[in-house]
C-alpha cells in the first residue's frame, strides 16, 4: 500500500513504499522527515552516510524463508572498525525485519517485543549467556558505535544519536541477537546468520569489473 | 529516483605516505589496513588521510604469494579476488613450522581464506556461530553444525610477514592462540586475540584444485605428508571397506559351503580290503579289487592306502575303472616311511581323490612295487608289506575350505594397516602424536 506526499523543505514527491513507516528521508534534499497524522514534519537532515561499499541498496528485494521482502531504509553504524549497515526490510504483510551486514557478513534478525529481562548494559559482557526460546546466547561481542546516518524508510523515529552500544550474541548453531542499548528499555532483536545466496537478492549495487 | 542510475562502486588506487608508490585497493571500503607493494609499510586505508601504521624492515620480501595478489580464481562457480597474503608461523618443540594465507573478496560474497602448508591447502569460511565444546573417544571436541571435530593442535601463531590489504587490523608480529580441530577432510579452527574468539572452518583443497581455480600456470608445489585433515585417499579409505566387504561376502559363502559340505555329503565307504605283498615275486603284480558302486550326482571318489611300510617305499600304480564304459582315472602314490631314534620322514600311509566320477559300477586296478634288489641305500627293511585300500565316496574337502576361510581376510587386512598407518601420519604431527592411537578409530 503505498502512499505519497511532498517534502516540507523542498516539495519534491516523497513516496512511501512501507506501509507502517513513520520516518523517511527526502532523496532530493536529504531531509528526514517523520509521519504526522495529516502530513509530513522535517526533523532534521541527513549528514553524509557512510559509504561502506555494500551491495545492497534501497529498493533491493529478496526471499526470506518463503516470505518476499523489499528494502526500504537502512541505518549505518560507525565503530573503530568500520562501519556496518542495517537494512529495514518491509515484508509484504506489513512486518518490519532487519538485514544486517557487516563486512558482507549478513544475518536477518526481528525485534522481538517479548523476551526474558535484559539487565543493564553494566552488567553484561563477553561470555554472558541468556536463553531464549530454547536458544542459548552468549555474548561474543560488545561494540560501541556510532550513528552513522539514516536513509530511507525506518518503522520508527530514529536520527542524530550519538555513543551507543550493541551486545551482540551468538547460538550453538546460527542463531544470532543483540541488544541494543541506545533505548530504554534495551531493544531487543533475534535471529540468524544467513548466506548471501540464502536470500536471492535482486536489484543490487554493480561493482567495476565484477 | 532509480536506485539503479547510483553510480558503479570502483576500486581506487592511493599514494603510500612512506615511499609515494601506488598501492591500488582491492577490497573497496571494507579494507581497514593494507600493505604499500613497495615498501612493505603497513598503511591504515579507512580515511582520506592514509597513516603509516608500520614500517618494514628489510628491503626484500620474506616470502612471495604463490596465487599473486589480484589473480581471481572461482569456488563453487563464484569468482574471489586474491587482496591479501600473510606468512604465519608457529613453534612446537623449538622448531618453526609457517604457513601462508590468503585473503579472498567477492563484493557481493564476502571474505573467504585459503592457508597452504607444505602443498597442502584449505578452502576456510568463518563460522557464523559458536561451535559447542565436548569430547569424542575422551580427546576434547568442538562441534558445529552435526559434525564432531577432534582437537588436533594448539600452538601460538605470529604473523610473520604481511602483503595486500585486509578487512581488520594486522601487522607484522601479531600473535593469536590457534587450536585446531579436525574431522576430515574438514577442519575447524579457534582463534583467540584478547577480547575476541573467532571459528572459521576449513576444506581440504589440493594443490592441483587451486590451480586449476585459478587458472595459474605451471604446477603447484608437491604436498609433503600427510596433512592434519587431508583425507584419506580413496584407495586407502574405500579400498579397506571394500576390502572387509568382500572378505565377509567370501567367508559366508565358505561357511555356508561348509555347512553344506557336513549336511549333504554322504561321505560313504564303498570298499575295504587287505592285501599283502611281497617283492620279486615272479608274474603279474597289478590285480583289481571286488567291483562296488558310486551312486548319486558326480562326486570325488578317494582312494585311501594304509600300509606297515618301515624304513622302506612302495609305488602303487592305480587305475579306477567303470565296469560298463570301461572309463579309467590313471593315478600313482609313492608311500615311503623312514624313521631314527629322534626323526621320522614320509608317512606309512596316503590317499588319492579323484573329482567328478558319475555314478556306475566300478573297480580299482592296483600294481605295487617295492625295490628288488636285498640291499640298499634307501630301504633296510623287509621286501614285504601287508596294506589296506580303502575307497570312499563322496568325501568332503574340509581342508581347502578352512585354508580359504584363513586366506579371505588377509587382503582387508593389508589395507586396514595402510589406513592405520595413514592416520599415525596424520596424528603424528598433532599435539597427540606419540599418545596412543587417535587414529585407528577414525570411521564416519
Amino acid at each position: 500500500m503505498r502512499t505519497a506526499s511532498n517534502c516540507p523543505q523542498c516539495g519534491a514527491p516523497v513516496e512511501f513504499l512501507f506501509s507502517n513507516a513513520v520516518q523517511t528521508t527526502c532523496p532530493y534534499c536529504n531531509s528526514i522527515l517523520v509521519r504526522t497524522d495529516l502530513d509530513l514534519k522535517r526533523v532534521g537532515e541527513v549528514s553524509d552516510i557512510a559509504d561502506n561499499s555494500s551491495p545492497i541498496q534501497l529498493r533491493t528485494e529478496g526471499i526470506y524463508r518463503n516470505r518476499a521482502f523489499q528494502v526500504v531504509g537502512r541505518i549505518a553504524y560507525v565503530y573503530e572498525a568500520g562501519s556496518w549497515n542495517e537494512w529495514h526490510l518491509g515484508f509484504q504483510d506489513g512486518s518490519s525485519g532487519w538485514l544486517s551486514d557487516a563486512q558482507l557478513d549478513y544475518a536477518i534478525s526481528f525485534a522481538m517485543k517479548e523476551h526474558p529481562r535484559i539487565p543493564p548494559e553494566s552488567n553484561v559482557g563477553r561470555g554472558w549467556r541468556m536463553k531464549v526460546r530454547e536458544a542459548e546466547l552468549m555474548v561474543t561481542t560488545m561494540t560501541k558505535a556510532r550513528y552513522g546516518g539514516v536513509e530511507g524508510e525506518l518503522p520508527f523515529e530514529y536520527w542524530d544519536k550519538s555513543e551507543m552500544v550493541f551486545a551482540d550474541m551468538r547460538s550453538n548453531s546460527r542463531g544470532f541477537a543483540t541488544i541494543d542499548y541506545s533505548e530504554d528499555p534495551p531493544l531487543f532483536f533475534m535471529g540468524e546468520a544467513v548466506g548471501f545466496d540464502d536470500l536471492k537478492l535482486r536489484n543490487l549495487r554493480e561493482f567495476e569489473g565484477w | 529516483m532509480g536506485a539503479s542510475t547510483r553510480p558503479r562502486i570502483q576500486s581506487k588506487a592511493l599514494e603510500c605516505p612512506n615511499c609515494g608508490g601506488a598501492v591500488q585497493l582491492r577490497g573497496l571500503a571494507h579494507s581497514l589496513n593494507a600493505v604499500c607493494p613497495q615498501c612493505m609499510s603497513v598503511l591504515d586505508v579507512r580515511h582520506e588521510q592514509v597513516r603509516i601504521l608500520q614500517k618494514y624492515g628489510s628491503k626484500a620480501a620474506y616470502a612471495t604469494p604463490l596465487i599473486p595478489l589480484g589473480t581471481r580464481g572461482k569456488f563453487d562457480g563464484t569468482p574471489f579476488e586474491a587482496i591479501g597474503f600473510q606468512v604465519r608461523r608457529i613453534v612446537v618443540d623449538g622448531t618453526p613450522y609457517e604457513w601462508r594465507e590468503y585473503l579472498l573478496f567477492n563484493p557481493f560474497q564476502g571474505f573467504r581464506y585459503l592457508s597452504e602448508y607444505d602443498g597442502h591447502w584449505n578452502y576456510i569460511r568463518t563460522v557464523p556461530g559458536l561451535p559447542a565444546f565436548g569430547g569424542i573417544d575422551g580427546r576434547k571436541a568442538a562441534f558445529w553444525e552435526g559434525d564432531g571435530f577432534k582437537h588436533f593442535q594448539h600452538a601460538q601463531a605470529t604473523t610473520v610477514f604481511v602483503l595486500g590489504e585486509f578487512p581488520f587490523q594486522v601487522r607484522n608480529g601479531d600473535t593469536a592462540e590457534v587450536d585446531d580441530y579436525i574431522a576430515p577432510p574438514k577442519v575447524l579452527s579457534s582463534e583467540i586475540v584478547p577480547g575476541e574468539i573467532t571459528w572459521s572452518i576449513g576444506d581440504y583443497r589440493t594443490g592441483e584444485e587451486i590451480w586449476k581455480a585459478f587458472q595459474l600456470p605451471g604446477a603447484p608445489p608437491a604436498a609433503a605428508g600427510v596433512y592434519a585433515n587431508q583425507p584419506a585417499p580413496a584407495e586407502v579409505k574405500s579400498g579397506f571397506w571394500s576390502a572387509l566387504s568382500t572378505a565377509v561376502a567370501l567367508e559366508a559363502l565358505l561357511f555356508v559351503t561348509l555347512v553344506a559340505c557336513m549336511l549333504f555329503m554322504s561321505d560313504k565307504q564303498v570298499l575295504k580290503q587287505n592285501y599283502f605283498f611281497r617283492a620279486n615275486t615272479p608274474g603279474e603284480q597289478s590285480f583289481v579289487t571286488p567291483v562296488f558302486e558310486l551312486k548319486g550326482r558326480p562326486s570325488n571318489v578317494e582312494v585311501d592306502l594304509d600300509t606297515n611300510l618301515r624304513q622302506n617305499w612302495a609305488y602303487f600304480n592305480m587305475a579306477l575303472i567303470n565296469e560298463d564304459t570301461g572309463q579309467a582315472w590313471d593315478f600313482g602314490r609313492e608311500v615311503s616311511y623312514y624313521s631314527g631314534s629322534d626323526w621320522t620322514e614320509g608317512s606309512s600311509n596316503d590317499s588319492v581323490r579323484v573329482p567328478s566320477v558319475p555314478a556306475g559300477r566300478y573297480y580299482l586296478r592296483v600294481e605295487p612295487e617295492m625295490e628288488a634288489t636285498p640291499t640298499s641305500v634307501y630301504t633296510t627293511g623287509p621286501r614285504e608289506m601287508t596294506y589296506t585300500v580303502t575307497i570312499r565316496r563322496d568325501v568332503p574337502a574340509y581342508w581347502p575350505l578352512l585354508l580359504a576361510m584363513l586366506l579371505v581376510p588377509l587382503p582387508a587386512l593389508f589395507k586396514l594397516t595402510k589406513k592405520t598407518s595413514f592416520e599415525s601420519m596424520r596424528w603424528a604431527e598433532s599435539d597427540y602424536g606419540s599418545a596412543t592411537g587417535g587414529g585407528s578409530d577414525e570411521e564416519e
